[in-house]
């Protein structure tokens, strides 16, 4: 079965125009088009989502926290985004490659990052967060929407060898007004690239409204490239990963790419260098906080008799036990010494640079026998 | 030694690059079944089938964004910019993404892309089919930057630029496709001269004469010239602008003392002013008089009917090298 588009004109209303599988107050509602990819969900691995979400936020409060004490130059928050994350990234294959944005804390975590990986860029110590190839995830990507096309290309390069791995890219709604976003569903779809676009519509673009990106559902954009699209609530973890199996087993499948457009909600600021009190309002803010992931799930395992005190104090004490870990390591990084501004530029002599780096060199040396 | 056009030698380089090795692919606009507007890849499509030599939408970003998934992924691509001034699209993703990876990432990920270029003036060509853009990518740490001059080098260098794990900006003088030269096509790479290197294709002890691409021609065309008034100039092909080989700058400028870096570039910021000042650094002491550019105007491309007022010519070659000679030029009589 392969779901398709769900035109809504209505913006205003677009989570309740979503597909969902759990509804905001935890009670489950039959869905056709998801249900059939969450068949085997049972409450244990309700509980390790659940888990994970909690997890998560934790890290992002770390997050937060260290970079207001001042031992991170920035963070993206990605509170409220953790059904969205989590949901989609636990559908992914261990072989599957990622090329996310800067906001995937959520994905990088689902795909096994260390602590200080959450960190390392952050904190100005390195330009990539973590070893890509360890976590199959590409570096954090800053330029808005410039990693969907590498992406793409990945794909182009499975389909060639034919793989039955699938690449998968994460943007935000500011990036699809990006060409690039745009090229890449083109080129997806010319070659019948096996990837997955996975939009997560967090409805602000720093302080632009989604609207302004978009008059339609940006999942109604994707048939018009030929790309089958879901519009999912991305508040629910449960649809989320639904939504995220349909797309991986459409593209690892043979049948080209497809896109998710996961309806979300950024509850922080853009980041810690923002203020959006100055451009939302709190009311709006009220109505999506009764719409938390984490809640949710918690509402609908609490009806179901699975949500136990173990699971809840077990969660809680691996979420400080990360965050706990996470700050260590931060707070123990040592910066590297300064001739390592040169290193890594090009992978081979670069004759210009040496004598850049000679000439520092021995600038540097020449404060030596100082005190 | 086979006899090439420049256009037939890159063709037989891409050939060959495609032959050795397996990752590498092809990827621009009409190169398939056309060959590119160019032929540069007429007959790659048969002998190496659609999945290598790849037809692109009409995008540039998006031809280079999908050159770097594919290197993400272990390929060494080869991009064809149709035209010099079409590469503007693809230039946030050559400089934040193919000039940036590596370094980014501490080496982890190689970015092997060759991204070609059409290039330059002198074809009577419509408007942003003429340009010089090597600069903006000289400029830009992580990138390596190439400019061919002839069909011996055009074959080596590619295949060298390709083998690179190194991003290279391939710059092709369009204006010379059609000129024909010696190419050994069976050399092996491993005994060319390094890509980075320059090359000094006439000696002299006079003056010396920097430049590279289609202006080399034009400068032993001048040096011709000056040799029947008794001038002898070195000229030098730099061949590679990222890195700039000083060694071989400074071993001739300590010869001759005397210095004219010409191209068809534009001035102000131009790879000339970057010469200049790192020759001055180098060899202030051996330098006799200023030394000069020969450049294009600071215009952009002018319309086809007016491009010879703007490329410099061997005329205006040999005015600047009476003036680093300090014999009477075209400012003698402002000056006085």
């Amino acid at each position: 079965m392969s779901p398709q588009t769900t035109p809504i004109a209505d913006t205003a209303q677009d989570l309740e125009l979503s597909e969902r599988i759990l509804a905001p107050d935890g009670t489950r509602v039959a869905n056709d088009r998801l249900d059939p990819f969450v068949t085997d969900v049972d409450a244990a691995q309700l509980r390790a989502l659940h888990r994970d979400m909690v997890i998560l936020r934790r890290i992002d409060a770390e997050g937060v926290a260290l970079q207001r004490q001042g031992q991170l130059g920035l963070w993206a928050p990605c509170q409220g985004q953790e059904a969205t994350q989590i949901g989609t990234a636990r559908a992914l294959d261990p072989q599957d490659y990622v090329f996310p944005s800067y906001r995937e804390t959520g994905v990088i975590y689902a795909r096994g990052a260390q602590p200080g990986d959450y960190v390392r860029m952050w904190r100005g110590e390195e330009g990539a967060a973590y070893d890509p190839a360890a976590l199959r995830v590409a570096p954090l990507q800053i330029i808005i929407g410039a990693q969907t096309l590498h992406a793409v290309g990945y794909a182009l390069g499975i389909q060639h060898e034919k793989a039955s791995e699938v690449a998968v890219t994460y943007f935000g709604d500011g990036a699809t007004s990006q060409g690039d976003v745009n090229e890449a569903m083109i080129f997806a779809a010319s070659y019948q690239a096996p990837v997955v676009f996975v939009c997560q519509n967090n409805h602000w673009a720093i302080s632009e409204p989604v609207a302004v990106q978009s008059q339609y559902p940006i999942a109604g954009r994707a048939p018009g490239f030929g790309i089958p699209s879901l519009r999912v609530d991305g508040n629910d973890v449960l649809a989320c990963l639904a939504a995220m199996r349909w797309a991986l087993d459409h593209a690892r499948s043979g049948k080209g790419p497809a896109y998710i457009e996961a309806v979300t909600y950024r509850m922080g600021p853009h980041t810690t260098a923002d203020d959006p009190t100055r451009y939302r309002d709190e009311a709006e803010l009220e109505s999506w906080r009764r719409r938390d992931p984490i809640t949710r799930l918690e509402a609908y395992l609490r009806a179901t008799g699975d949500l136990t005190e173990e699971h809840l104090a077990e969660t809680q004490a691996a979420a400080d036990a990360v965050a706990k870990e996470m700050r260590a390591t931060c707070l123990g990084m040592v910066t590297r010494p300064p001739l390592a501004v040169f290193d890594g530029v090009y992978a081979e002599p670069h004759t210009g640079l040496e004598r850049q780096r000679d000439e520092y060199a021995a600038y540097l040396a020449s404060f030596e026998g100082e005190a | 030694m086979t006899e090439l056009t420049l256009g037939k030698a890159l063709g037989a380089g891409l050939r060959q690059a495609m032959r050795d090795d397996e990752k590498v692919v092809l990827l621009g606009e009409d190169i398939g079944k056309l060959g590119g507007v160019f032929r540069i890849t007429d007959g790659l499509l048969d002998e190496f089938g659609a999945a290598r030599v790849i037809d692109t939408p009409l995008a540039e970003s998006g031809i280079v964004g999908t050159a770097v998934g594919l290197a993400f992924r272990g390929y060494r691509p080869v991009v064809e910019i149709q035209f010099d001034g079409f590469v503007y699209p693809a230039f946030d993703q050559i400089v934040s993404q193919v000039a940036k990876l590596h370094y980014r990432t501490q080496g982890r990920v190689k970015m092997p892309i060759t991204i070609r270029i059409p290039w330059a003036g002198g074809i009577g060509a419509a408007e942003h089919h003429s340009e010089s853009p090597e600069a903006y990518f000289a400029h830009t740490a992580g990138l390596r930057v190439v400019a061919v001059s002839n069909p011996e080098d055009a074959y080596r260098s590619l295949r060298q630029a390709i083998a690179s794990d190194d991003p290279v900006v391939f710059f092709e003088p369009k204006r010379l496709y059609h000129h024909k030269g010696e190419v050994d096509l069976e050399a092996p790479l491993a005994d060319a001269p390094p890509m980075g290197l320059a090359r000094v294709v006439r000696s002299g002890t006079d003056v010396t004469v920097l430049t590279y691409g289609a202006m080399v021609s034009t400068a032993l065309q001048a040096a011709e010239a000056a040799e029947d008034e008794g001038v002898a100039l070195e000229v030098i092909d730099l061949r590679s602008l990222s890195p700039v080989d000083y060694d071989s700058i400074a071993a001739s400028v300590r010869k001759t003392g005397r210095v004219v870096v010409a191209h068809e570039a534009s001035r102000e910021a131009g790879l000339a002013a970057e010469v200049i000042a790192s020759v001055t650094e180098l060899c202030f002491e051996y330098l006799e008089s200023p030394p000069l550019r020969v450049t294009g105007h600071d215009v952009p491309y002018p319309p086809a009917k007016l491009e010879k007022y703007h490329l410099p010519d061997l005329d205006r070659i040999l005015d600047a090298v009476d003036r680093v000679m300090d014999r009477p030029h075209s400012l003698t009589g402002a000056d006085a």
